[in-house]
């Protein structure tokens, strides 16, 4: 799933300061699964900001609303007929939810409630880590099952770098060098031959370096 | 010849090579390297100019090099994939071949966190053993990796770094294999104290035939004093500094302590001097350069060979 962090309250208050109603929209997608951004979180963040901004004797009128998701055309449409009557959208959806949102209505301001993180999966209740960089050239099938993109902090493609101790990065000693468990996988499944190869360059056209990219299938358009 | 280094010269004579390093400065001054470059001078073969190193801001390597190589000694150029992409590493590596610098090491450098520019972007389009195999493409096929042919190509003995300590133990030999396999001429160890460590891992690397197939420069570090021992090994990645070495240096009073880490240090390089495969010594005298004649000298490795073009 996409991940996120809440922005400080600060940073939303100073945000919003030059608007008194706004809509503060969700989304039933990966943020409210990772507990950022669903209808729960809009409660708590309109609650805080009404408060706030009653104390500071400029009170603001909220919208609450929570999309299916932000990322999809057909659930942004039924807010048109009142956007408008809005002087701002305050998103806690991804930056892909808010920036589909901002295209969609062209003469509202949205504003970013939440920090977006990364692709990544739940370690336990509060905790995520981040999996994949999305870089369009996959090759989990070569090595374990572990992305050395993402997992290794250099990207190495042979790795390990001399900074892994005892399967810690030198990084941080809450990251795990990424080539170790890729080893750890390989000999676990018989498949340290994989190790011995030098691998080609990677083509970073497919990742974000050749620019924004598109997906089209043409037995779906 | 592959690039008529003076290294690659020594190395191929079948003498035993010595290498010392030089970190250039933070700061545009050309006498500080210029000064260190003076006391390196007739002591080693080769000289490094490291690139960055600890990710932390320094004159370029490449404007290093060129004043060690002004004051005498050959440069060896440090060079590193975490600030350049292929694009920036061709084109430094034509620049640095035309000015005539002929041996070359391939590192991934530091990972930016632990320098003055923590929020600086990566990049890591390549790695080292890439940067290998980039470098070994462009000198022996006179092409660049696209496939395009180079107006010339870049001269340079190519030489990449290994950690036989750093983790899993079993992996640093593999790695090095492909290391020598991507086209590695020599090898710069990380600097060794932990020798059984160490002689295990060279006995695995000629059971594989590697000696014969790259030259292997053991690095060592003379230490200061019993406080800079446990620094290292406290905040070192990948240094391992037995128990007994850092004793032997704690035993003397604070003002002989350096001068012991000197003995040890020339110990060391007689030690490795007699194991199968090494084929010199790269004395990384950090910040220390003024005592590498005492260190080269006292290990019997001066005067050093000056062999004909």
């Amino acid at each position: 799933m996409i991940t996120g962090t809440p922005k400080p309250i600060e940073e939303i208050l100073e945000m919003l300061e030059p608007y008194d109603n706004i809509i503060l929209a969700g989304c039933y997608g990966c943020v409210t699964v990772c507990r950022v951004g669903g209808d729960k979180e809009v409660q708590v963040l309109a609650s805080t900001v009404r408060l706030a901004r009653e104390a500071a004797g400029k009170k603001i009128e909220i919208k609450e609303v929570c999309l299916e998701r932000q990322c999809d055309p057909e659930y942004l449409e039924p807010m048109r007929p009142y956007v408008e009557d809005y002087q701002a959208v305050l998103s806690i959806a991804c930056g892909a939810g808010i920036q589909f949102m901002a295209e969609k209505f062209a003469r509202t301001p949205l504003l970013p409630g939440i920090n977006t993180g990364f692709l990544g999966v739940t370690e336990r209740q509060g905790e995520w880590t981040e999996r994949c960089q999305g870089c369009g050239d996959c090759v989990l099938h070569l090595t374990g099952g572990i992305c050395p993109v993402t997992r290794c902090a250099k990207s190495l493609f042979h790795g390990p770098c001399g900074g892994s101790v005892q399967g810690i990065c030198e990084v941080s000693k809450e990251t795990k060098c990424g080539w170790q468990l890729i080893i750890d996988r390989l000999k676990a499944l018989d498949q340290m031959d994989n190790y011995g190869k030098i691998k080609p360059y990677k083509g970073w056209d497919s990742s974000r370096d050749g620019g924004p990219r598109r997906i089209i299938r043409e037995d779906m358009v | 010849m592959k690039s008529g280094s003076n290294l690659e010269r020594v190395l191929e004579a079948g003498h035993f090579a010595v290498t010392a390093e030089c970190g250039p400065p933070r700061g545009a001054d050309p006498e500080v390297v210029l000064k260190k470059a003076e006391l390196v001078k007739g002591n080693v073969d080769a000289c490094n100019v490291t690139d960055n190193q600890t990710s932390v801001v320094r004159m370029s390597s490449v404007a290093g090099c060129m004043l060690v190589k002004q004051s005498g000694t050959e440069p060896l150029l440090q060079m590193v994939v975490r600030d350049r992409n292929r694009i920036a590493l061709q084109s430094d590596l034509l620049g640095a071949s035309a000015l005539g610098i002929r041996n070359l090491l391939c590192l991934s450098g530091d990972h930016q966190k632990f320098g003055d520019d923590p929020q600086a972007k990566n990049v890591f389009d390549i790695d080292s053993i890439q940067l290998i195999h980039l470098v070994k493409t462009m000198r022996d096929e006179g092409l660049f990796p696209s496939g395009e042919k180079l107006e010339g190509a870049p001269k340079f003995y190519i030489g990449c770094a290994v950690n036989p300590f750093a983790d899993p133990f079993e992996i640093r030999v593999p790695r090095l294999k492909l290391k020598v396999d991507a086209g590695a001429d020599f090898v710069q160890t990380q600097c060794i104290y932990n020798m059984e460590k160490f002689k295990r891992y060279m006995e695995d690397a000629c059971r594989q035939g590697l000696p014969e197939r790259v030259k292997i420069l053991a690095g060592v570090t003379p230490l200061k004093s019993a406080g800079m021992a446990k620094f290292m090994n406290r905040m070192v990645a990948g240094i391992e500094i037995p128990e007994e070495i850092i004793k032997r240096i704690a035993d003397e009073p604070k003002d002989k302590q350096a001068a012991k880490g000197i003995e040890i240090c020339i110990e060391q390089i007689q030690e490795v001097r007699e194991m199968e495969g090494i084929a010199g010594v790269h004395v990384m005298a950090i910040e220390w350069e003024e005592k590498l004649n005492e260190i080269i000298g006292g290990a019997g490795l001066l005067p050093r060979p000056i062999l004909a073009l």
